[in-house]
């Protein structure tokens, strides 16, 4: 698992003509368990199709604009952010048990999962390559701010760095600190500023101007 | 047990590198990995412990080079033959060749898909005695080499550290993992110092939070 690991597991031949080994083991395997009635095969599609259009960081993003807008909704993410995140209907597979750690000027957070790929997938989605892969597991305890730069996000020296290594079924969902200059902004708005990274510490909202 | 997925603290992996715009699945292959290993999983032969160790099992050289949704596959291949789902010969042949066997629950059905993603798997579990530790408490994790499942990364053995949150009751997975019962247990929120983990010259600067089940603490 290193540097060229986004890609070599598409890549088998040159040309490209050819699947790799394990994509024909998991077709044989497919093809095996519904021949055996263990399996319905377009229960494989409503979950891919679930996780490709339904669940991702939208959801996330917008547990973080309301708890930047709404004190009393921040009252309730504190005190129980499974159900406060419930109210707008996020729940779920690896968001069974939430928890929200909040960035500040003095503390910065981030969430890794050493032993596997633990995430919260209820508010994010499915995780992407770096956040399971050896690199990030390995470095995040150790040298958060050297992963910090590695994302170019470079905090002063004096900010606590905070790790979260998700070794239970708690779920950890960073509250990145809200920019300056948006203080009339709408929780549609904000939304906009919360990147995946930003929730998982690997990154800080976007300023004003710089949202996509 | 000491395997390859155990990577808190390890060195040498190189940069964090991630991708521009990337997508949900790489290929068509990594979708039908996840929604095997989650249908297979739902047939209710075995629990997300006994999945994990599956996947550490891996030899260390074969973990640590194959992609997150190759671990996953191959940790499922295994839980397949172990549990007589599909054998090795099988897949090998790529058709079934001896008759199914009973499952616990039935297959998954695609119109029943989003409930049962919406309802999860709940890990929480009601614990009728009392928590041996306190909000503030220091206590000093074991130190432990167990040869089974557990989900107290080696960085972390025999290290000082303070209780900040209780967060409940849960299935214990050094027991759930093997069959062995959910045996509930407290979790606690545990805070390491950076140079209680990492020694002296570590970044002052840093700590570590550990969810610790009672089981993997002692009084210090």
């Amino acid at each position: 698992m290193s540097d060229h690991d986004h890609d070599h597991h598409d890549h088998a031949h040159d040309d490209g003509s050819q699947l790799p080994e394990i994509a024909l083991r998991v077709k044989a395997l497919e093809s095996i368990l519904v021949e055996k009635g263990y399996l319905d095969p377009a229960a494989i599609d409503v979950i891919a199709e679930t996780y490709e259009t339904k669940v991702g960081p939208r959801n996330g993003a917008r547990v973080v604009a309301k708890a930047w807008s709404d004190p009393a909704y921040l009252g309730r993410l504190r005190a129980d952010a499974t159900a406060a995140i419930a109210e707008l209907g996020f729940t779920g597979r690896q968001g069974e048990h939430m928890r929200i750690v909040e960035n500040t000027k003095q503390r910065h957070n981030l969430v890794v999962c050493t032993l596997c790929s633990c995430y919260p997938w209820s508010v994010l989605g499915l995780p992407p390559v770096w956040y399971k892969a050896a690199p990030y597991r390995s470095k995040a305890v150790i040298d958060p701010r050297g992963v910090l730069a590695d994302f170019g996000v470079a905090l002063p020296k004096e900010t606590e760095i905070r790790v979260w290594d998700s070794t239970a079924e708690l779920r950890y969902l960073v509250v990145p600190v809200r920019p300056s200059g948006t203080e009339d902004w709408s929780e549609e708005r904000l939304a906009d500023l919360v990147t995946r990274d930003s929730m998982i510490g690997t990154g800080l909202a976007l300023v004003p101007g710089a949202a996509a | 047990m000491n395997g390859a997925q155990d990577l808190g603290g390890m060195m040498g992996f190189g940069p964090v590198i991630a991708e521009k715009n990337e997508p949900v699945f790489h290929a068509d292959w990594e979708k039908r990995a996840l929604g095997v290993t989650l249908c297979s999983s739902a047939l209710g032969l075995w629990n997300i412990d006994s999945g994990r160790h599956a996947r550490e099992t891996l030899h260390p050289a074969d973990y640590l080079s194959s992609s997150y949704y190759e671990i996953w596959a191959k940790g499922l291949f295994k839980l397949l033959a172990a549990q007589g789902l599909v054998s090795p010969a099988e897949l090998e042949a790529g058709r079934s060749l001896v008759a199914p066997r009973a499952t616990p629950r039935p297959a998954l059905k695609a119109a029943d898909v989003p409930a049962r993603l919406a309802g999860g798997g709940p890990a929480d579990r009601p614990l009728d005695r009392a928590p041996r530790f306190a909000v503030g408490d220091r206590v000093r994790t074991r130190n432990m080499n167990p040869t089974g499942h557990t989900r107290l990364p080696r960085y972390a053995r025999g290290k000082l550290g303070v209780i900040e949150h209780r967060q409940g009751s849960y299935v214990f997975p050094d027991t759930n993992a093997h069959g062995k019962g959910e045996d509930p247990q407290w979790i606690y929120s545990v805070v390491f110092k950076s140079t209680e983990l990492w020694g002296a010259e570590s970044d002052p600067t840093l700590s570590v939070a550990i969810d610790c089940w009672e089981p993997y603490l002692e009084p210090a």
